[in-house]
């Protein structure tokens, strides 16, 4: 039995760039899309002798907008890792995407391709918010692109919704929700917006252009949203993430249960074998390395068992089904209790996190303050 | 022989006003002299081994060795000593003016005559040094010399027709200066043949050789062997090296004479054995005398310093005592706060010398501290007819027993351009100033006098002066006593437990508007709890002002997916390691910083 590994992929390019974003993408590239998925593919081939003995369990392309791709190069990108990796038939293959850049015919392409998963940027459900965000789309697009990927044979669609939006009132959060859930996706993730550094919203807000969601209003939106997606039938999985049983997002499961992966493209970033770098953000250097993983891992650290045991934490608990003790001994060869003892008791007592066969995962209450919760985890 | 040694010696200082010129004046002198006298030179006191061994260590000095050839090719021995040139310092640069004969006063020659300029010259003169004007900064285009001139002959009353015109900056005429030094200050006097008698003016602690003490040897003379006594501690010590400074090092010579300045080690490890204004002399032939000594410096700002960490206090200790070792204006005694635990009361000079103390304290000795309040100590007259003073507000009795209050009041000497007499004297008023005179210095400039309260003025006042007159006024104060005054204690409550440490003693029509001022700002700084936190002020038992931290509503992470993992550890370590750094006030957890930000009230 071959141990599992899973592959992001990152396509570093959007027609334009939203105001909150902070992920590393450019819009106007097009003249270097080509030598992009070229050094792409050399850097999947090239290397994967390294992983000959992992079976692909997720491949996950994400940016940018992998779909401002042609489906011929994002056809090259998934003929690479095909052609060279061991992948799992039962694998799990993302495509994210963004309505604008969606039709029928390439969604066809995809899905020939074995492309089985797509993750639709539907954000908001009214064009005055799109707008405010810096999205491309409208609304319009957004359902015509969700028609033509269920045409095209899609049987596994997420959508991401985001809340606590500046002017986004209740009802207008209500409004997304309700038509989102007659499209019936089968995975729906729902952020709070978070202002980043270094994004256009920062500066808005900096200088008072846009304000924050208080603290109530967003807490509102979420067990709305919470309780909406339970009455149809959609079981919250993690912190921001809900599904049809059966249709969680097996790639970002592997990152909350601390599993391995392997990042490909600008700045794409990797865990492996107790190690965690990422590529280089410098768009001319990942060109002219050729694909090599010595030109291009940069800020490589090996974790201590202590920060392991913190991720293990921090990350397992986002999930609603948290942490299996049983797990933690297996990976840290220790119980929980040698090292956590005093941090579990606490968090009982302040009724942050609740225990029950074996598993221990935050309470309702927990979720709201979950940084509170997982700081205390760090050693 | 000793007198025609003597004779080619000068112990001088620079004294200016900041900015000025001092640093780049001494930087030009030390440049353009040399490090050892022909006879040095060639006798080879050391070999070219220990000179490179030497040159190895780096001692911050406050005196300098220089060798100055003349025009007229006589060799002169230039000790240099530093002086620290701000208001505060008065204390510091008295006592490195005993050790000297004369004092360069720098004057710019566009700002002309200020502030500290003034003080220091009178600092120089009540020492009895020869002042030997210099005016610099020659190149600027608002450069006037004349005027710098006509102010120092007017304002100061010392001739200055002659005075070097230089531009240190770009070493203009710093040859003129060298020799003027030869000529207008007048060698040290002193016989080398009478018992030893030298004044410590500073120490420095370094860790092979131990204490250092620097000096400046009035009579006798003082090598390695000699036994010394040091007079004030009666303690003896067996000299191990004696030398001198070059730039940054130290520099060992056979022995320091009379007129001298110098240092000596004795493997002296303990920083309270010599105290800066002792007497050193000879232990088999002592000096019957000891020099005047000096005055313990009066503290005019008072603050608490407790260590962060409260197992960290032997360590604040040992670093308090290290610094007095070559700063011996700095006061501290032992101090408990409920709040805080144990930690010091300190005494120090101005603002300036509280922020320098405690940035080298976290900086040299890596201690993290929380500060309370500056406070001036209040003289309390009680109703059974007893007075007791008090600096720390905890110790402030039960207003029932007060009869009446007085608070420090000092003169205030403000110089700045007439185009901001305005704003400023808004200022003094704001800031309880009583006004007593204004005279116009010449044509630009005005110097206001005011009487304020000590305590209006020992945060922030120089601060706003300076921002408010765009840098240009100039500041000295002097204690001129005590004024009855209403004054009320004003107590902060933070989760309905009183504070120590946030506890103010405040002018009484000042004190709700105060304690408003501190309940908003209380609230920005102390973060969110898993419970609601009520912020109070209170006059004994009456609340004049609150607020409220909100509960913890929502700390959430949307998203955290492959590349945000390292990131998101970080964070979390980083928080974990700022909580360490907070005070637990009951069940609060309080930044450090949220102590001291409620000082800075005043609107920018």
């Amino acid at each position: 039995m071959k141990k599992p590994l899973s592959i992001y992929i990152h396509i570093p390019f959007c027609l334009k760039k939203c105001l909150y974003c902070d992920f590393p993408s450019f819009s106007g590239c097009e003249n270097i899309y080509e030598q992009y998925v070229s050094t792409l593919c050399n850097e999947i081939r090239d290397n994967a002798c390294v992983f000959s003995d992992r079976e692909i369990q997720t491949v996950f392309f994400g940016g940018g907008t992998p779909t401002v791709l042609s489906s011929k190069n994002i056809g090259k990108i998934i003929d690479s890792v095909f052609d060279k990796y061991d992948v799992s038939s039962k694998a799990e293959i993302t495509v994210e995407a963004n309505p604008e850049t969606l039709n029928y015919e390439k969604l066809s392409e995809l899905k020939s391709m074995y492309v089985n998963r797509l993750s639709i940027g539907a954000q908001a459900w009214q064009d005055r918010l799109l707008q405010k965000l810096g999205r491309v789309h409208d609304r319009e697009t957004f359902v015509s692109a969700f028609h033509a990927a269920r045409q095209a044979g899609f049987k596994n669609i997420g959508c991401d919704l985001m809340f606590s939006l500046p002017t986004q009132t209740m009802d207008d959060w209500e409004e997304t929700l309700e038509n989102t859930l007659k499209l019936s996706p089968e995975h729906i993730s729902a952020y709070s917006l978070i202002i980043e550094d270094n994004t256009p919203f920062k500066k808005m807000f900096e200088s008072g252009l846009i304000s924050q969601t208080d603290d109530e209003l967003d807490r509102k939106m979420y067990y709305l949203c919470r309780q909406m997606l339970a009455d149809k039938g959609y079981s919250q999985y993690e912190i921001s993430n809900f599904s049809k049983p059966g249709f969680e997002s097996r790639h970002n499961i592997v990152y909350w249960q601390t599993g391995e992966y392997i990042g490909f493209g600008l700045g794409a970033h990797s865990y492996f074998e107790g190690c965690r770098f990422h590529n280089t953000l410098d768009m001319e250097k990942y060109l002219s390395s050729d694909g090599s993983f010595k030109k291009l891992h940069e800020q490589t650290e090996k974790l201590s068992e202590n920060e392991k045991m913190e991720e293990f934490m921090f990350m397992g608990l986002r999930m609603n089904k948290g942490i299996e003790k049983s797990e933690f001994f297996s990976r840290f060869k220790c119980d929980i209790t040698d090292v956590y003892e005093k941090q579990l008791s606490e968090l009982f007592e302040e009724k942050l996190i609740a225990e029950s066969s074996g598993r221990i995962f935050l309470t309702p209450y927990g979720m709201d303050i979950s940084n509170f919760v997982f700081e205390k985890f760090i050693i | 022989m000793s007198s025609s040694r003597q004779e080619k010696i000068r112990n001088f200082c620079i004294v200016a006003h900041i900015d000025h010129g001092k640093s780049t004046l001494a930087d030009r002198l030390i440049q353009k002299t040399g490090l050892l006298t022909e006879r040095e030179m060639q006798e080879q006191v050391l070999d070219n081994m220990d000179i490179e061994r030497e040159r190895g260590i780096t001692i911050k000095s406050q005196a300098v060795r220089l060798v100055y050839k003349s025009k007229a090719g006589n060799e002169y021995i230039y000790n240099l000593i530093d002086t620290p040139g701000h208001v505060d310092f008065n204390y510091e640069v008295s006592r490195s003016l005993a050790a000297c004969e004369g004092a360069v006063l720098v004057v710019d020659a566009a700002q002309g005559v200020e502030a500290q300029t003034l003080a220091n010259v009178y600092l120089a003169i009540d020492n009895n040094l020869e002042i030997l004007p210099v005016i610099n900064k020659i190149d600027l285009p608002s450069a006037n010399p004349q005027m710098a001139i006509n102010e120092i002959e007017e304002i100061i009353g010392i001739p200055a027709h002659d005075a070097p015109l230089i531009s240190a900056k770009n070493g203009i005429n710093i040859e003129e200066v060298l020799e003027k030094i030869a000529e207008v200050i007048p060698p040290p006097k002193g016989d080398e043949n009478k018992p030893l008698k030298a004044l410590i003016f500073d120490s420095v602690y370094d860790s092979y050789k131990g204490v250092v003490v620097i000096m400046r040897v009035m009579d006798g003379k003082v090598q390695k062997g000699s036994k010394v006594r040091l007079m004030a501690t009666k303690s003896e010590f067996d000299v191990v090296e004696v030398g001198y400074f070059g730039p940054g090092k130290l520099i060992p010579c056979q022995a320091l004479l009379a007129g001298d300045v110098g240092y000596f080690t004795a493997s002296i490890k303990n920083v309270s054995d010599t105290h800066v204004g002792d007497t050193v002399t000879d232990a088999e032939n002592p000096a019957s005398e000891p020099l005047p000594g000096y005055k313990r410096a009066t503290p005019m700002v008072y603050c608490g310093v407790f260590p962060a960490d409260g197992a960290k206090y032997p360590e604040l200790k040992d670093a308090l005592e290290k610094l007095q070792l070559n700063d011996a204006s700095l006061f501290f005694e032992p101090e408990t706060s409920v709040a805080l635990g144990f930690g010091f009361r300190c005494g120090f000079l101005g603002l300036l010398h509280l922020e320098i103390i405690q940035e080298r304290l976290e900086r040299e000795f890596n201690l993290d501290l929380v500060t309370t309040a500056p406070s001036v100590i209040y003289k309390v007259f009680l109703t059974d007819g007893t007075e007791i003073d008090i600096s720390n507000p905890s110790n402030m009795p039960d207003p029932a027993r007060i009869e009446h209050m007085e608070e420090p009041v000092v003169k205030a000497e403000i110089i700045l351009p007439k185009d901001y007499i305005g704003p400023i004297m808004d200022l003094c008023q704001q800031r309880r100033g009583e006004y007593e005179s204004m005279q116009y210095l010449d044509a630009t400039r005005a110097m206001l006098i005011y009487h304020m309260p000590l305590n209006e003025i020992i945060y922030d006042f120089f601060d706003v002066l300076k921002s408010r007159s765009r840098g240009y006024a100039s500041f000295d104060y002097s204690l001129e006593g005590y004024k009855q005054s209403s004054l009320v204690k004003l107590d902060i409550l933070v989760n309905r437990e009183a504070v120590d440490a946030l506890s103010f003693i405040v002018f009484k029509d000042s004190a709700i508007e105060r304690g408003r001022k501190i309940c908003e700002k209380l609230k920005d700084e102390i973060p969110r709890h898993l419970f609601e936190i009520p912020i109070q002020a209170c006059i004994g038992s009456k609340i004049v002002a609150r607020t409220t931290v909100s509960a913890m509503r929502k700390d959430v992470l949307a998203k955290c997916y492959g590349g945000d993992i390292s990131r998101k550890r970080k964070l979390l370590e980083k928080q974990k390691e700022g909580k360490k750094r907070m005070r637990s006030i009951g069940s609060v957890e309080v930044p450090q910083s949220a102590f001291m930000s409620v000082l800075k009230l005043e609107d920018e």
